[in-house]
């Protein structure tokens, strides 16, 4: 295997001036702001990986006069805090990125959905506001941001179960279509974006497409900020170039005993060792919306498993059938196979079963349990059944 | 226009079209649960999932509008795994008690596991009977949370049509359910005990308190008379419960079998409904003259009536400061029920205490009324039982009466006979119909000018109608009339009951009388109705009404020879002291919140 070390990039948080940012984008017509962002092949930090241009260009081709910006900073997802670090650091550069995506799909009015825990923030971010209002009365833009606490519910970080919440309904997930580009918060065309997303937004305005391209593959272009916890020496926030190898990944942060990592929190995958090599950190491999969790040989990957389900049973919303029963099913499942009260042969019965919630649920949350319950039956079935 | 195949059958449907809707052209039923013809659409059973060719997830076809060039499949491996795990998933949240469940064999899980043949039982069992109580605190609806499915189809009726919100959704995850305010007893909460939930619940969760064994002890009683009094409503609607189509007029069958199943009078609410057009008629025409020739500030226009219990306890919560302009007239089950064991047992010989009344309702919120403190005026429990048309089904069916091969029978007397203008009362804008045939003839002396008597314009199926009388060349007494434009708003569905009054707040809407009822389409919607309604059903049962109508003798209240003989013999006249005694009543301010 080649050696190779990660890339340690230093673009979120660089110190850049909103005012230098707006002065670019004031010159710009809202289309070519969306072909900018287009052209640097930026997709969502928050895990998904939707195309931010294009998801700004749909939102900019609606008619309708009133539209939304709406920065997604509900960070719930387990091992996940780097949204928390940039919001601390370089607030500024967050609602300038919200300006940009304004300016792009014809906003007037930006919200910050906030995690609850999150509430401390709130006075720097207020202060920070304060100062972006000066800024944008400077360019004579009448765009204001206002700021909304979420109320410790996972599911509220799912889009349309965001809106609801910020509307002050019940924070449950929507069908779709409409997508929010169409009909988002109060039912009009909405462009919802993670923060981080927001923040490279900025860096491509200020350094162009062609430099944030120049970082990353094909497929996962420029860097991402990753939050590294569990067994590991260096748990902390870092901004790495997309499209290392879990193995290179665990080279630099691994304690040498590393078994498996968990990309993308519970609701992503469980990588094993014996995949590390092959597995890209990234949309072509395992996406992630920046947690990666390390694992050691003294972790039973039972326990993992059962935290996880425990977590997604009690953070369903509970109003789709796959999601709020399925998730039962497979927490009391897997007890019922360690205890030996269902044979190993009932694990496959559960796998179909998560089959089932991925294909049939009614939002991402139901759609993913899957993803880490069978890849850890999958790679550490033993540990599951003795 | 938009081109789509569904299983490989090429369909063209208009844009924003449901899967659902294209596939039921194409004659595939797609089965559902949390969908419901009446209600914005959920998405959240997933039983009607589907799989479109090419796409990761399957999708709900209730909830998803079709588009150019999809191919659908409504039945292949994928579509079918599914849709067996989630009947199996809600099952296994289920009390599946379901030989011993009130709804057995009218529950629409039970037919999906049936269809789908989910025997195997492979998943766990997760429900814990330890941790439910059956909420039995209402007089009208009965709660059972572990029967429910969470398909929220009663929370979007609470809020949708009738804007009460006494259900909503709480907790979530595993510990979502299905809650009053703070998990209340429905005893306690704000709920007009409309029954709107029962109708659309597809499990046992939401039922009628049922009294059959009560009335069956009385009937089986010797010691006691057991007089049984009939809604408009319950005459078109009973047949379904019996397997007839929607829309079939019942009356003389009906007799006949309440005949048979034991009680010693079979009698007629519309008989106690031309009553209170007598009543409510003269009352209004009384509270005209005091704010038109006394030019009394005080008198409370417009006048509202009171037959509905759903909406007289709406209003009690929602609007206490228009309490002074609901009619004081009982609703015709109460009247009827002061009269039953007053005239009805003195004409009878019988000793009041001996005698019980039951009233077959197409309601459940008459449960309720019956049990108000202020429905005592005969000294004893005006009402004792109330059953719904379902109920009565089921003890046609239990006492093994043949009920289609029944020949009609006739309505016993006294208190038996019955006018169009009576019957229509089970429909929207039929009191305010039967008001104005009868009043309008009362001041003129002539009817009124509607072609057959049918005043169209108060009649259909908007949620709120406005229409208006002229009223010319007045008898003498009324000359004070002579020129005015009576005018009348007629809402049902609660959320529409609650538009109009904040018209009438905001006097925006300036009217003199307000006929409301809590049900959609009337009492022919009612909550005690068969199992299920849509607005196709609803039509059906109102062309029934009308035809019922249409076939009476006698179409006017004020000409029903019983109701001119009660006035004679017992009441004196309308308003008059014993009609004060036995026939008005009063309302309570209620908590809003």
């Amino acid at each position: 295997m080649k050696e190779k070390h990660v890339k340690r990039v230093d673009l979120i948080f660089e110190k850049t001036g909103c005012r230098e940012i707006m002065e670019k984008i004031m010159k710009m017509k809202p289309d070519d702001i969306c072909q900018a962002v287009l052209d640097s092949d930026l997709k969502g930090r928050g895990g998904a990986g939707f195309p931010t241009g294009l998801k700004w260009r749909f939102t900019f081709q609606e008619k309708e006069p009133v539209k939304y910006i709406v920065c997604n900073a509900d960070e719930g997802e387990p091992g996940t805090f780097k949204d928390r670090e940039i919001l601390d650091q370089v607030p500024g550069k967050v609602f300038c990125g919200m300006a940009i995506a304004a300016r792009a799909v014809g906003a007037k009015t930006g919200y910050v959905y906030l995690r609850g825990e999150y509430k401390f923030l709130i006075p720097k971010l207020n202060a920070q506001l304060e100062e972006f209002n000066t800024l944008m009365d400077e360019f004579n833009l009448n765009f204001r941001i206002k700021i909304r606490l979420g109320s410790g519910a996972y599911i509220c970080g799912e889009e349309s179960a965001l809106f609801e919440s910020i509307e002050g309904k019940r924070g449950e997930p929507r069908n779709k279509p409409p997508y929010p580009t169409t009909a988002g918060l109060f039912g009009k065309p909405t462009s919802i974006n993670n923060v981080e997303t927001l923040v490279y937004a900025v860096m491509i305005i200020k350094y162009g497409a062609a430099h944030f391209k120049e970082l990353g593959t094909k497929d996962s272009r420029g860097s991402k900020v990753f939050s590294v916890s569990g067994d590991t020496p260096k748990a902390g926030i870092y901004e790495l170039e997309l499209g290392m190898s879990v193995n290179e990944f665990v080279e630099e942060f691994g304690d040498g005993d590393t078994k498996a990592v968990q990309v993308g929190g519970a609701s992503g995958f469980c990588v094993p060792r014996k995949k590390f090599g092959e597995t890209i950190i990234g949309f072509e491999g395992v996406p992630t919306g920046g947690s990666m969790k390390l694992f050691n040989s003294t972790r039973s990957m039972y326990n993992v498993l059962h935290n996880y389900l425990d977590f997604f049973t009690e953070e369903s919303c509970g109003q789709c059938t796959p999601c709020r029963v399925g998730c039962q099913q497979l927490l009391k499942g897997v007890e019922a196979v360690k205890r030996g009260d269902k044979n190993s042969k009932y694990l496959d019965e559960l796998v179909k079963l998560a089959k089932t919630m991925k294909r049939a649920s009614k939002c991402g949350l139901g759609q993913s349990v899957g993803n880490a319950f069978g890849s850890i039956v999958e790679n550490f079935k033993e540990e599951i059944i003795y | 226009m938009v081109n789509l195949s569904i299983n490989g059958m090429l369909v063209k449907v208009p844009e924003g079209t449901t899967i659902l809707a294209a596939a039921k052209q194409q004659n595939f039923r797609i089965p559902t649960l949390c969908n419901h013809d009446d209600l914005c659409v959920a998405g959240n059973c997933r039983v009607c999932v589907v799989e479109q060719l090419g796409a990761k997830s399957l999708l709900a076809a209730c909830a998803t509008p079709v588009s150019e060039g999809m191919q659908i499949l409504t039945n292949s491996l994928k579509v079918r795994a599914a849709r067996k795990h989630v009947i199996e998933l809600l099952l296994s949240e289920h009390n599946a008690d379901c030989t011993k469940c009130y709804k057995n064999g009218k529950c629409e899980l039970q037919n999906l596991s049936n269809e789908f043949c989910v025997g195997d039982h492979l998943l766990l069992d997760l429900i814990d009977l330890k941790n439910y109580t059956i909420d039995r605190f209402s007089p009208s609806i009965q709660k059972d949370d572990s029967k429910c499915i969470r398909c929220q189809r009663c929370v979007r009726t609470c809020e949708q049509l009738q804007g009460v919100n006494a259900l909503t959704v709480a907790y979530k995850g595993d510990k979502q359910k299905i809650s009053t305010f703070e998990g209340l007893s429905m005893s306690e909460v704000i709920c007009t005990n409309c029954g709107q939930c029962i109708n659309r619940c597809p499990t046992g969760a939401l039922v009628e308190r049922t009294y059959l064994d009560e009335v069956w002890d009385s009937i089986l009683d010797p010691e006691k008379h057991v007089v049984v009094q009939t809604a408009p409503a319950v005459r078109i609607g009973l047949g379904e419960e019996l397997g007839l189509q929607p829309g079939e007029r019942v009356t003389g069958k009906m007799v006949a079998a309440l005949k048979r199943l034991g009680f010693d009078s079979v009698l007629d609410t519309d008989f106690s409904a031309d009553l209170t057009i007598m009543e409510e008629g003269t009352e209004l025409l009384t509270r005209l003259k005091k704010a038109l020739v006394d030019k009394d500030p005080d008198v409370a226009l417009p006048m509202t009536t009171s037959c509905s219990p759903g909406w007289v306890k709406f209003i009690e919560h929602t609007f206490p400061e228009y309490l002074p302009n609901v009619s004081t007239c009982k609703s015709p089950q109460q009247m009827f029920g002061a009269l039953a064991k007053t005239y009805y047992a003195q004409v009878r010989k019988l000793d009041p205490k001996n005698v019980v009344s039951v009233s077959i309702m197409p309601c459940t919120a008459k449960k309720y009324e019956a049990n108000r403190p202020e429905m005592r005026s005969s000294g004893f429990k005006d009402v004792d039982y109330v059953l719904t048309t379902r109920e009565l089904a089921r003890m046609i069916k239990q006492a093994g009466v043949d009920f289609n091969k029944l020949k009609e029978d006739k309505y016993d007397s006294i208190m038996g006979e019955s006018t169009g203008a009576a019957v229509i009362f089970g429909a929207t804008g039929g009191v305010m119909e039967a008001a104005l045939r009868t009043a309008y003839e009362i001041v003129t002396g002539r009817e009124v000018p509607f072609e057959n008597l049918n005043i169209t314009p108060v009649r259909g199926m908007e949620g709120i109608r406005f229409a208006s009388v002229k009223i010319e060349d007045c008898k003498k007494e009324w000359n004070f009339l002579n020129g005015v434009e009576l005018k009348c708003a007629v809402a049902h569905g609660l959320v529409n009951a609650r538009e109009l009054m904040n018209g009438v707040k905001s006097g925006e809407i300036q009217v003199h009388f307000i006929e409301v009822m809590a049900c959609p389409g009337g009492c022919l919607g009612g909550g005690g109705q068969p199992i299920p309604t849509n607005e196709e059903i609803r039509r059906k049962r109102t062309e029934a009404i009308y035809a019922e109508d249409m076939s009476m003798e006698i179409r006017k209240s004020h000409e029903n020879p019983e109701i001119i003989a009660i006035y004679k013999e017992f009441l004196g006249e309308p308003l008059g002291h014993k009609s004060h005694e036995l026939l008005h009543t009063h309302y309570t301010t209620r908590v809003r919140y």
